[in-house]
């Protein structure tokens, strides 16, 4: 009886780890493929070119997506600008000073702006911003994805202060030094891998969005001058070089789509190294 | 010297001059009818005691008598927790901590305070020693460095950790971690020293080392000590306060405590026989 109930929970213990190393695996195949496909795909059309030239047209040889680069960086740069302070500073106060009615609603605010569709971001970029100055810009779309930035930032920073011991906060009251300075000298500094985490994090995420620039950056053929005029992005390029019936236009979304994938892992790699922190044990 | 227990019930400002002329003992702290509410229940009642200049007290008590709670009204720590209420007074150098007036921040300053479980910064090992310094404005460059020698070799520290400074301080065993965080307390220069049962997380060597430092403290600074164990506060202290339910039982110097005890409760509990 009791020899028996212990084979059958052994034999229920097996299939429970098989079925979970099954999942796993099933899980890694979509992304490696992803991976192994856009490397396969994007790699022959990798050259210095892609990197430094604008687009010509689909029947002249050469061209690359330079300006895309350099659009895709900007973007990101002026998103951040936008999400970056507005999230970590959320996520300190829901952290330090939230749990109030006013923290629980900014919570709900933020976990349903992590939920709307990102077509609709670029949509309300695209009536407070573009309509506002009658032009596409990089301004519009860089503020659609900065908003994309702020819940996931708020949450993640908001996440990793709370697990800051409270001994330690105690310890530099102690000395005494004021709240604020605790929160900004200990706190953070305590929690700023988690915050970096989720910053990188953030970006990886809106780094690959084409919904909300279609109608805020639009995309450009040209180098960007100014912020105030329609900017290139990777995945603008890819989503018009893709569905283009041109050879040329094709081989170089897939070499677009590279690049990006490319920079998203770079990224994650990044948080990783910086996850693991320098004052861990 | 006059005894000061024979004087208790001449007022602070009479007895100044006697304490400047070296007739009494001079007294750090004064306790005058301090009661501690956390919401509804009282922690800690009408507590009235004095506590000696550059002497070490040990505060013993069950658990749950209130010793905490009284060492953290020292410093107003218990100003942080929301439900607290405090009533009475606490002179420091004759200056009620919860007069108007006060700056708490100043009073920590002054008032140093050393945790149960070492709790350092994840910082490196200097800057968790130069993090008052600096956010205090105390000192910087050579000087900050300085500063920092000079109080990790005052917490027995230094020859530890002087080629190490940059390393994370969480690495480090509990009992450096614990002087680390003494040195740290010290950095800022404080008068009183505030200890909360701060061996009760070591093994014996590193207790005995960190006692062996804490004897060492009582010379030149206030020390209040919070411990649970009986030989530890024979052993380093040269008053002892015995709390039950909130209320002082006896106050008195350690060797009397210890060999006379005038209650029967205190008898009871450095007997073992308690409960
Ligand atoms: N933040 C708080 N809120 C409510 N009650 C509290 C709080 N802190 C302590 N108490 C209560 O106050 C009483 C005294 O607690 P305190 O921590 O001062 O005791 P202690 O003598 O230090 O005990 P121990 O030896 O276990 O550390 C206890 O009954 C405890 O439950
Ligand atoms: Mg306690």
């Amino acid at each position: 009886m009791m020899i028996k109930r212990i084979t059958v929970r052994r034999i229920v213990d097996k299939l429970v780890a098989s079925l979970a190393l099954l999942s796993v695996i099933i899980a890694i195949i979509p992304l490696a493929g992803v991976i192994i496909f856009v490397t396969s795909k994007g790699l022959p059309a990798i050259n210095l070119e892609i990197f430094t030239s604008l687009p010509r047209p689909p029947d002249e040889i050469g061209g690359g997506i330079g300006n895309a680069i350099q659009g895709t960086l900007i973007l990101i740069g002026l998103a951040s600008m936008v999400g970056l302070p507005i999230g970590v500073l959320s996520g300190i106060y829901l952290a330090e000073y939230g749990n109030n009615r006013f923290g629980s609603l900014v919570r709900f605010i933020a976990d349903t702006l992590s939920g709307v569709p990102s077509i609709i971001m670029g949509l309300f970029a695209y009536v407070v911003v573009v309509l506002a100055t009658r032009s596409f810009s990089a301004i519009s779309g860089g503020i659609a994805l900065g908003i994309m930035m702020i819940p996931v930032i708020t949450r993640t920073t908001e996440e990793s202060i709370k697990l800051v011991p409270n001994t330690i906060r105690e310890a530099s009251m102690a000395l005494g030094v004021r709240r604020w300075k605790t929160i900004v000298l200990i706190v953070v500094s305590a929690a700023r891998s988690g915050i970096i985490t989720g910053i990188m994090l953030s970006i990886a995420r809106i780094a690959g969005e084409t919904a909300p620039l279609l109608f805020t950056a639009f995309g450009s053929d040209l180098w960007a001058t100014g912020l105030n005029q329609p900017i290139s992005a990777l995945p603008l390029v890819i989503y018009r070089y893709a569905i283009s019936p041109y050879a040329s236009w094709q081989a170089q979304a897939w070499g677009a789509a590279f690049i990006l994938v490319s920079m998203v892992l770079i990224l994650n790699i990044g948080v990783r190294l910086i996850a693991r922190g320098k004052y861990r044990r | 010297m006059i005894d000061r227990a024979s004087l208790y019930d001449m007022k602070i400002e009479d007895l100044q001059p006697l304490e400047e002329a070296g007739v009494v003992e001079k007294e750090k702290i004064r306790i005058r009818g301090l009661n501690v509410w956390f919401s509804k229940k009282q922690v800690l009642q009408d507590l009235n005691f004095g506590i000696m200049n550059n002497s070490i007290t040990a505060i013993m008590g069950p658990s749950g008598c209130g010793k905490t709670t009284f060492i953290r009204a020292l410093n107003r720590m218990n100003d942080l927790i929301d439900t607290c209420r405090t009533k009475g007074e606490v002179l420091l150098d004759g200056v009620n901590i919860y007069g108007n007036g006060v700056d708490v921040f100043e009073l920590r300053k002054r008032v140093g305070m050393v945790f149960q479980k070492p709790n350092p910064f994840p910082k490196s090992i200097f800057e968790n020693v130069a993090f008052g310094l600096r956010v205090h404005n105390m000192a910087n460059g050579q000087r900050l460095k300085e500063e920092v020698e000079q109080a990790l070799r005052e917490a027995v520290l230094w020859d530890e950790v002087k080629d190490r400074l940059n390393e994370s301080a969480l690495r480090l065993s509990g009992g450096q971690q614990q002087r680390l965080c003494i040195a740290r307390a010290l950095a800022v220069k404080p008068e009183v020293i505030l200890f909360d049962e701060p061996c009760s997380a070591l093994d014996p060597t590193a207790t005995a080392k960190v006692e062996d430092l804490i004897r060492r403290l009582g010379e030149n600074y206030t020390v209040v000590i919070v411990t649970h164990n009986m030989q530890q506060a024979a052993r380093v202290s040269d008053m002892t306060a015995f709390l039950y339910l909130g209320k002082l039982v006896e106050y008195g110097s350690t060797r009397d405590i210890f060999t006379n005890p005038r209650n029967e409760l205190t008898e009871k509990y450095i007997t073992g026989r308690f409960g």
